[in-house]
Formats: C-alpha cells, sequence, structure tokens
C-alpha cells in the first residue's frame, strides 16, 4: 500500500484480575484508512481500544506513534498524540449543552514566555535578513537601517517583549473565562465538517444520532488523527448508518485513520479496508477487505464453520395469544408514549418490532408485562392451559402475569440494570426468580446451581465460574446469562426485547434459534430488534412503531428493509401532509 | 424592630453561607461530605488555637493589632479544617471509602475533639480580638448602614467567596471541569480532566471554606466564648445546599432566611414550646423545596448525577 502507519501495538497484553483481555496483541493503522475490529464478545476489542485512548493501562507491550514509541497513561495523554475514541456508551453530561461537552476538559496550552520572546526577536531578525537580502549593497542597508522606519520597528519589538508575560497574563485569564459565544464558535467547526446540528441544545435534549455526532464532533475539535468508534451503529436507524458513514469516508479521504469496532458484517464489507480479527484477547490476522468474505471472517473470529443462516420454519397451529386494543400510555412527563396501538401476537410467530430506539417499545412490553399504566384500551390474553380462556390482563398484577406464563425478557441499555444483580454470582442471580417456590425457610441453591450450569454451557458464556458476580463479566456473557434464565422458565408468551444487543454474531445466532425453538414449541413470541436484516430473515410478521403509534405491520417473508425504514422515521407530519395532498386530490 | 431582626438574620446567615458554599463545592465534584458538622467545629477550634498563638506571641493585649487578631485565626481555621477534608478526601477518593460513613465519622470525630480541647483551652483575651471580629465600615444609625455596613468582616467574607464560587461554577473552565466531575466522572476522565485533583482540591477547599462558619460563630457571634452548637448548625448547613439547588448566589439568600427563621424565636414573642416549634421551620421548608425540586424534575435543579458514588477508572 505504501501509507504511513500512524499506529502500531506490539505485544500488548491486559489482564483484569484473573481474566486475560489480550494477549500478546499485535495491530497497525495507516493513515487514510477505515480498519475494522471484529471479534466476539469477551475477545478484548474495546479493551485494547481503551487503552490507545488512555483508560486502561497495558500490562505490557509498546504502542508506537509514527514509529515513536509513546506513553498513554491517560486520556490527556492519548488527546496529546491526537487519539479520540468515541465509546459506545457516550460519554456526554446530560445537562451540559453541546457545545459546552465539546470544549470540556481543553486546556489552555501556553507557549512558554521565553519561547514567545524568542519567537518575536526570531521574526524582527529575520524581517531584517529579508531586507539585507533584498538589498546586496550592504552600505544602503545600513544607511538605510539607521534613518528609516526600520528603527521604529526596533522598539516595537522591543516593547511587544516586554508585553508578552502580561498578555500572557490577560490571556490565562480570559481563557478560564467561558465566552459568551462559545457555542457559536465551534457551531462553525461543525458546519465546516457539514454536520447539522445545534449545539446550544442540552444533551437530554438529544436523539442518539445527535449525541453521536456530538462524540464526533468532540474529537475533531481536539485535531484527533486517529479516530476510534465502538459500536456506533448499534443504535442507529439505517439511514443514520448511511450517513454516518460518508461522514467516516470524508474523514479518510482527509487522511484521518479510523479504527471502528462492529459486530455487523455486511458493515464491515461496506466500510472497511481492512479488517483485524480478535479471538479471545489474541490477535488472529488482519486482512484486506477486499480479499476476504463474511463467511471467512466469521471463522476467523469464531474459530470453528459456523451456519450464518436462520431456518425460518413455517409458522403452525397458529392461535391468538395476546390481543391487544387501542391501548395509550402517557410517561410522566405527560408525553404520549404509546398512541392508540393495536396488534395480535399469536402462538407459534415470531412478532417483530422495529423503530427507533425510544419509539414506544419498551412501554409497549412493559404495558402487557402489567408494568405500564395505561390510559386505555384493552389487552386479552387466550390461556392455553385452561382451553384458550379469555382473560383481562390489565386487572391483574405483574406476578400474575408472570405466572399466567407471559415472560419478559428486557435487555436495556443498561444490561445490569433490570435483569440482574451486578454484584451477585451467576446461581443468586438465577435464585432471583425462583425464590418463591421454596417452601423450606433456607434457600434451595441447588437447582439454580444446575439452571446456571447448563446455561453456561449450552450458551458458551464465558467465565470463570458460576461463583463469578455477573459485574465482572463482559456485556454479552451477561445478557446471555439473562435470557437463558428467562427462556427457562417455560413460557408462553416470550417478550424479548434488544436481546441481541452488543451481542457477537455466534451468540447472537445462538440466541436467534433459541428464540425460533420456543416458536416451534408453539410460544408467542415478541421480538424487539434493531437490526433490520434480522428481523426479516428471523420475524413471521413485522409490526414498525414510530413514536409510539404503530405505523404499519408487514409480511416477515416478503417485506424490504427501505419500506421498513421508512415506516421508522414516518410522522405524523408526513401523514399529515399526506392526507392534505388527498384532500387537495380531492379537491382539484 | 424590624432593621435589627433583618440586621440579625444576615449576620447569623453567615455561618450558614460559609457551610452549604463549602459544601457545594464538595457536592459538584460528586462528593457527599456529611463531615461538615464536624469540619466546621474543628475550623473553629482551629481559629481558636491560631488565635491563643497570636496573643501568647505579644507582650501584653494592648499591642494586638486588629488586622493580625482576625488574619490569624481565619488562616489556622481554613488550614485545620482543610486537613480534614484532606483526610476526607484521602479516604473517599483514594481509598474509595463510603462517602457517608466517612463523612458521619468525620462530624463525630470532629464534635468530639472540639469539646475536648475547647474546654482546655486558655481563652484569655479572647473578647478583646472579639471586637475586631465585630468591626464593621460605620456604625451609623441610618437604615442602611445599619444593614449592610455594620457587619464584621467574615460576614463580608462569606457574601464575596458564595458570589465568587457561583461565578467560577458558572462560566469558567474550572467550574466547568468540575461540574463536569460530578455529573459524570467517566466522562470527565475521557475528556483529559485531572478528575483525582480536582476532587482533592474541592473537598479541600470547601472544607477550609466551611471551617470558616465555625471561626465566625465563636470569634463574631457569641464573641469568643465557648459554646456547644456548631455541629447542629453544620446539620442546616448541608440542608441549605438541597434549598439553594446547588447554586451559591442562591445559597446568600436562602441563608438569609434560614438565619431569619433560626432567630425568629428570639425576637417573636413565644413560649419555650413555640420557640422550639419555630426552629423546626429550616428543616420544614428544605423538606418543602425537595418536594418541589422533584415535582418540577427540571434537570438543572438535580443533584449532581455522580453525588455519593467513587470513581476508579479500570473499573468494569
Amino acid at each position: 500500500m505504501g501509507k504511513a502507519i500512524a499506529i502500531e501495538l506490539k505485544n500488548i497484553t491486559k489482564t483484569f484480575g484473573e481474566v486475560v483481555a489480550n494477549n500478546n496483541v499485535d495491530l497497525d493503522v495507516q493513515r487514510g484508512e477505515i480498519l475494522s475490529i471484529l471479534g466476539e464478545n469477551g475477545s478484548g476489542k474495546t479493551t485494547l481500544m481503551n487503552m490507545i485512548a488512555g483508560i486502561y493501562f497495558p500490562d505490557s507491550g509498546e504502542i508506537l506513534i509514527d514509529g515513536k514509541e509513546v506513553v498513554i497513561r491517560s486520556p490527556k495523554d492519548a488527546f496529546a498524540h491526537h487519539i479520540g475514541m468515541i465509546h459506545q456508551h457516550f460519554k456526554l453530561i446530560d445537562v451540559f449543552t453541546a457545545a459546552d461537552n465539546i470544549i470540556l476538559g481543553e486546556e489552555y496550552k501556553g507557549i512558554s514566555i521565553k519561547d514567545e520572546i524568542t519567537a518575536i526577536r526570531d521574526a524582527h531578525q529575520k524581517e531584517n535578513s529579508e531586507f539585507f537580502d533584498y538589498n546586496p549593497d550592504e552600505d544602503a542597508g545600513v544607511l538605510e537601517y539607521m534613518s528609516t522606519p526600520k528603527r521604529h520597528k526596533k522598539g516595537a519589538t522591543a516593547l511587544s517583549v516586554a508585553a508578552v508575560p502580561f498578555k500572557h497574563l490577560f490571556r490565562r485569564i480570559k481563557f478560564g473565562w467561558l465566552s459568551r459565544n462559545r457555542a457559536q464558535a465551534i457551531q462553525s467547526i461543525a458546519n465546516r465538517y457539514g454536520f447539522e446540528i445545534d449545539l446550544k441544545k442540552k444533551i437530554y435534549d438529544m436523539s442518539v444520532s445527535e449525541k453521536q455526532t456530538v462524540e464526533i464532533i468532540k474529537v475533531l475539535y481536539r485535531n484527533a488523527d486517529i479516530l476510534i468508534l465502538d459500536e456506533p451503529t448499534a443504535v442507529l436507524t439505517p439511514q443514520e448508518i448511511d450517513k454516518l458513514f460518508n461522514v467516516l469516508r470524508r474523514m479518510r479521504d482527509d487522511g484521518k485513520s479510523i479504527i471502528i469496532i462492529t459486530h455487523k458484517l455486511n458493515e464491515v464489507m461496506e466500510i472497511s479496508d481492512r479488517v483485524a480479527v480478535l479471538r479471545k484477547g489474541e490477535h488472529i490476522a488482519t486482512v484486506e477487505t477486499a480479499y476476504t468474505n463474511e463467511q471467512e471472517l466469521t471463522e476467523m473470529m469464531v474459530g470453528k464453520r459456523v451456519e450464518l443462516n436462520i431456518d425460518r420454519s413455517d409458522p403452525h397451529d397458529v392461535a391468538d395469544r395476546i390481543v391487544v386494543e387501542n391501548i395509550s400510555a402517557t410517561n410522566h412527563d405527560g408525553i404520549k408514549v404509546l398512541d392508540n396501538v393495536s396488534f395480535t401476537a399469536r402462538s407459534g410467530e415470531i412478532l417483530g418490532i422495529a423503530g427507533i430506539a425510544g419509539s414506544g417499545q419498551r412501554e409497549l412490553l412493559e404495558a402487557i408485562a402489567g408494568l405500564q399504566k395505561l390510559n386505555g384500551g384493552d389487552i386479552w390474553y387466550f390461556d392455553p392451559n385452561s382451553d384458550n380462556e379469555k382473560v383481562d390482563l390489565r386487572s391483574k398484577t405483574p406476578v400474575q402475569i408472570r405466572n399466567l406464563g407471559v415472560r419478559l425478557s428486557f435487555v436495556p441499555e443498561d444490561r445490569l440494570g433490570m435483569g440482574l444483580v451486578g454484584n451477585m454470582d451467576l446461581i443468586d442471580n438465577m435464585m432471583l426468580r425462583s425464590y418463591r417456590r421454596g417452601k423450606s425457610i433456607f434457600l434451595d441453591r441447588k437447582s439454580p446451581k444446575t439452571l446456571a450450569e447448563r446455561i453456561v454451557q449450552e450458551l458458551e458464556v464465558v467465565t470463570p465460574s458460576t461463583h463469578t458476580p455477573v459485574r465482572r463479566l463482559s456485556g454479552g456473557n451477561v445478557q446471555k446469562v439473562l435470557v437463558g434464565r428467562e427462556i427457562a422458565a417455560a413460557p408462553t408468551v416470550l417478550m424479548a426485547a434488544y436481546p441481541v444487543r452488543g451481542l457477537d454474531i455466534n451468540s447472537s445466532y445462538t440466541i436467534y434459534n433459541l428464540l425460533n425453538e420456543q416458536k416451534e414449541k408453539g410460544v408467542a413470541v415478541i421480538f424487539v430488534g434493531e437490526d433490520l436484516d434480522v428481523l426479516i430473515e428471523l420475524c413471521d410478521r413485522i409490526m414498525v412503531v414510530c413514536a409510539g403509534r404503530v405505523t404499519g405491520i408487514v409480511d416477515g417473508r416478503c417485506a424490504k428493509k427501505e419500506d421498513i425504514g421508512l415506516l421508522m422515521t414516518k410522522t405524523s407530519q408526513d401523514e399529515a401532509d399526506i392526507s392534505l395532498k388527498h384532500k387537495e386530490g380531492k379537491n382539484g | 424592630m424590624f432593621i435589627s431582626f433583618l440586621h440579625s438574620a444576615i449576620r447569623f446567615s453567615t455561618i450558614f453561607l460559609f457551610g452549604s458554599t463549602g459544601e457545594t463545592i464538595t457536592e459538584k465534584s460528586g462528593h457527599l461530605n456529611l463531615g461538615i458538622p464536624g469540619i466546621m467545629c474543628i475550623g473553629a477550634i482551629g481559629g481558636c488555637i491560631g488565635e491563643r498563638l497570636y496573643l501568647s506571641s505579644l507582650a501584653d493585649m494592648t499591642q494586638m493589632s486588629g488586622f493580625m487578631a482576625v488574619f490569624v485565626p481565619i488562616i489556622f481555621s481554613m488550614l485545620f479544617a482543610g486537613c480534614m477534608g484532606l483526610l476526607y478526601s484521602f479516604m473517599t477518593v483514594t481509598l474509595r471509602c463510603n462517602q457517608n460513613v466517612t463523612g458521619l465519622t468525620i462530624t463525630t470525630f470532629g464534635v468530639g475533639l472540639t469539646t475536648f480541647l475547647g474546654n482546655t483551652l486558655n481563652k484569655e483575651g479572647f473578647s478583646q480580638a472579639a471586637v475586631y471580629f465585630r468591626q464593621g465600615f460605620n456604625s451609623s444609625s441610618d437604615w442602611f448602614s445599619q444593614l449592610f455596613l455594620t457587619h464584621g468582616t467574615l460576614v463580608y467574607l462569606a457574601i464575596i467567596v458564595a458570589i465568587i464560587t457561583a461565578v467560577v461554577l458558572k462560566k469558567t473552565r474550572t467550574g466547568l471541569n468540575l461540574r463536569a466531575i460530578g455529573e459524570n466522572p467517566a466522562t470527565a476522565d475521557a475528556a483529559g480532566i485531572n478528575v483525582t485533583a480536582y476532587k482533592y482540591c474541592a473537598t479541600i477547599l470547601g472544607a477550609a471554606i466551611a471551617g470558616l462558619g465555625g471561626l465566625f460563630y465563636i470569634m463574631d457571634y457569641v464573641g469568643g466564648s465557648w459554646e456547644y452548637n456548631i455541629d447542629a448548625l453544620g446539620w442546616l448547613a448541608v440542608a441549605l445546599v438541597i434549598f439553594s439547588v446547588w447554586k451559591p448566589n442562591w445559597g446568600i439568600l436562602g441563608a438569609i432566611l434560614f438565619g431569619a427563621l433560626y432567630i425568629a424565636p428570639y425576637h417573636i414573642p413565644s413560649n419555650n414550646a413555640q420557640k422550639e416549634l419555630i426552629k423546626m421551620l429550616p428543616y420544614l421548608v428544605t423538606i418543602i423545596v425537595l418536594i418541589v425540586t422533584s415535582i418540577i424534575n427540571k434537570r438543572e435543579t438535580q443533584p449532581p448525577a455522580a453525588l455519593g458514588t467513587s470513581y476508579f477508572r479500570e473499573e468494569r
């Protein structure tokens, strides 16, 4: 290729207690290229990147930037070497404006007074020497020097030298002071790179994609030449992903090095120039994207041949299991989160729910589980255990709903938040769901232990033992434990929200197959997903929600990705426009 | 009558204002320092020790200079209180102890130590020194000078410190960085801010400022004699932080209100039971403010998001 190497890692090793996160990893990134890092969960991708960004410090090994060995002890050092990282969970402060987030931590880089004085003198000298260069006749030069403005210039130089310390003091004070126009100043930078964003907005008012834009502007503002993006596409819609990729390509053409971590193979193929594969903390290979394919990459990643197909069987014995009629709900800010939602979930079928994150998916599932207060509408459940008797779910408590076999396996952004207790080990977390069953006053630890062991084995959870606190496992493994536990309860309705978020390809397919198995057992599966390709491959029907309303229910077998993408962003404004046009058409 | 009531309220507010300004600085760095009452006690005794040392260095009391009699105790008070702040931040930042437990321990320790030292300290000459503490700009009797110009040095110092703190927090890069640490230390760290240094500085500075509240109470308010009431007032200062929704400039008005409520029983004719009831008002007001701010649920009036949690970069 002949391109210069921007950053090179040699024999990097990092351990957390007993867990080896990275073992002797070698990696290099060139200027003006996009490098994808691919690997399963817990293969040490994020850890490795965090070491470049100064969050972690490697136990051994060296990092070279432009061929020179550097020590990166803190994020500050990383900035000094022009490295910027956009983390998976955005590192932004909610109550600040975007502009304040961008300038955060920036310091006044004081040039020393001595240096500045030397610089002024040099400039003065240079002017004089230029003068002599232009006047080969030396005498003339000296004469002119004695009698003309040049002499005044010397005085001016002396004056500016004397003024340096005061200017310094003034600048220091001034710089600590936040300018009233700071948002506008940064806005001009954002406009130059072609970002459409209002930097005076507070972060908590922003959408996920806007937050990501702020993160990107933040690293650009710091003059980063090496950008690291940790799973940037996980929360974006297809349209937003396209936009992001365009930005990335523009930056690559600008000579920046970009490292991108992602689980989605199609994105790897689309965006990157080269792919580095990590497995269990070790660097397997770095290959040119043009000379490889998805199957080969998966094999390198997993270490064995895997099938990347979801076998979707035709649904059989379909019966209505849950019927939702016109439910609405508002959140505590008084904003409508569910607006007249109606649908049917059938047994032996997977119903997919697609939509931009935060369009009401969570509230919808919680409504069925009895956790969300509704303003109106009905939810009916047809109990297969008592001859499809019609049950009103709205009159039941969450516990009663659970006992009917309606299971919610919710995987929120904060994986540990809703389902598991971080400081407890796997067995205790299993017990969270079974403690009611015990009859003796002592805890029954035996059956949770077998369950935990079964999940570890079947779902290939990477953990030192079942006694390890869940907090210490990597994100994907935590998720496997959570989903595994809910499925083990033999439900009649299984609701899974983002069960594969952040999971690597192998474990994702394990989960898809688990869902399929459940479907074949006659369970009504509701699957909230974000990857449209997967939704189309997995689901029998796909319901699209946007801003709390159902904008369409399409057949998974003949749906098109673009159509779903459009439905996802269909606002009421669009609808109004359409209906208005209809009217106009009629009138005309 | 009303003027004199307001005058005493402003004067009494100083102790709350020092405490709450110090605690606000600390809390903005994400540390809930419940040791503030104890630190105020330590500040008081530190100031007294400083005064004692200064007075002992004089041949006799007539040589006392007003400036030194005020300046030396202030420095000592801040030094002693700052040491407690250092202890607190060492335990909570470096050793990552539980902040509530550490804070309460420091309060218990501070109150105990002050009681012990306060009894043994020779307080000879303190009442003369207190005169300098209480000296105002002028003593004319029109209402403006009565209200605003007759107070002692520390009263003005408290207000100046509160205003400077508010400006620094809101308008400067240092303040922006500090607020960022209190909201989300991981983000601040990733932005290249030295989180540990900021936390240490904020806690120590906060403690030093709070310590002056104790000094004011002993040297100015009770005039150089000894009273064990500082920790009760310290708790009110902590409550004032919530009342002022973490804004030191609002804290000035809040402190005057708290001061007014606290001294009201001595100005309103009432029996003992009523006095005690009126004394409860500041606490009641704080509860109401908490209820109101949580109902409004505006993001800007919420406590710093990372308040009470320790930060460790490599935690996973």
